[in-house]
């Protein structure tokens, strides 16, 4: 089994609040907020995903307390990387000088759980792991589309995993669907395609929504099922921060109180792979998060994939 | 079925007074997209049937037909 022994995060240093977005497209920093609880995401501007996942990388290994060279694997959950090849993790263990396995993967918003579980597979051959959650949905989204535009942001969370107790339960799971939400790969210029379409991300927010909330809350109660426990016993529920009315759906059947569902989406908007170790990494530092509380971290996304793990914080 | 419809609304929006008919928009009870997900998925709680999000519904009364139908 596994544990995280450091986090860290990065975001890029341009700041748009919904009042910018306003400006360019017809919405306003009511119907933002009221519909998904963003009043703020950043977005790269010089900085590529690269720059954020190493920035990340170099906070949670400096906070694992462990040099460069303990690592020996890296896992990047990201949606897109700077290029469809080579990886986003091969680019970040260059900048940092590693040489390992590395690899991405694309579960999109639930890709950090994904990740988790492939460390938590692979970690009786590798003894210190790093997963980056980083996605930069900012060249992604059609800034022209109101409906989709105003729900990202860019960002990178990161995390040192090795062997430990912590983790008591993880699973990845899927409802396979390629419609409901999904960003068309680039076209090349290949003379003997009939498809040669690209497109930016496209969603059906209302069924999203619905298998969002319906699909998280049945995978929490499997899980507390499993380990015997009861929603009450948890902690800190650690959502993937895509609406914080999805969040508010869940919390609302699972019948538990707000102060235990984190949300910083306000702040960062919805940056896909990254927001749970963001949101870990962030309650870490503001001393939220105790040994020996119980944390259940949720993803949710396209695919549309869910990934649901249960930790003890050591 | 108005009677059960009521009994969700109200719960849903806090408000034990409210009254709808078959004409009543969701727009008239300050209901958005989202709202109006959410409140199709209790009226599945509510009664036993899956009903289509894309259902293009504006007012209770094409509510109520698509449950209805859901029904059968």
């Amino acid at each position: 089994m596994i544990k995280i022994i450091g986090t860290g995060r990065k975001l890029p240093t341009r700041a748009v609040p919904n009042d910018e977005l306003a400006a360019m497209v017809d919405t306003s920093d009511d119907w933002i907020v009221s519909r998904t609880g963003i009043k703020n995401r950043y977005v790269c501007t010089e900085e590529n995903l690269t720059d954020l996942a190493e920035s990340a990388a170099r906070i949670a290994i400096k906070n694992a307390r462990i040099s460069m060279q303990d690592i020996e694997m890296i896992i990047c959950p990201t949606i897109a990387g700077d290029f469809s090849f080579p990886s986003l993790a091969c680019c970040v263990a260059e900048r940092l000088g590693v040489k390992c396995p590395a690899f991405d993967i694309n579960a999109a918003c639930s890709g950090f759980i994904y990740g988790m579980e492939i460390a938590e597979a692979f970690i009786s051959k590798y003894k210190n792991i790093l997963i980056v959650g980083a996605d930069m949905m900012s060249r992604l989204v059609d800034w022209n589309d109101r409906a989709t535009c105003v729900l990202f942001g860019d960002g990178a969370g990161a995390c040192v995993v090795t062997k430990g107790n912590a983790l008591k339960y993880i699973r990845s799971n899927s409802a396979p669907d390629a419609k409901m939400l999904y960003a068309k790969s680039r076209a090349g210029n290949s003379p003997f395609s009939k498809d040669g379409t690209s497109g930016f991300t496209a969603m059906n927010g209302q069924d999203v929504y619905k298998f969002a909330v319906l699909s998280v809350a049945e995978e929490i109660k499997t899980a507390l099922a499993e380990l015997k426990l009861t929603a009450s016993d948890i902690n800190h529920f650690l959502l993937h921060q895509a609406n914080s009315r999805i969040i508010d759906g869940v919390r609302t059947r699972l019948k538990q109180p707000p102060e235990k569902f984190p949300v910083n989406i306000d702040k960062y908007a919805n940056t896909t792979a990254a927001t749970i170790p963001i949101l870990l990494d962030e309650m870490l530092e503001e001393g939220k998060i105790n040994s020996g509380d119980t944390l259940m971290l949720v993803g949710f996304g396209a695919g549309m994939t869910t990934g649901t793990c249960v930790m003890v914080w050591e | 079925m108005i009677e059960q419809l009521t009994k969700v609304l109200r719960a849903y929006k806090s408000d034990d007074t409210l009254q709808i008919s078959e004409t009543t928009t969701f727009t008239e009870l300050g209901l958005d997209s989202l709202d109006t997900v959410q409140l199709l998925m209790e009226l599945e709680d509510e009664f036993g049937v899956t009903i289509e999000v894309s259902n293009a519904m504006t007012d209770i009364g094409a509510l109520m037909a698509v449950i209805e139908a859901a029904k059968k």
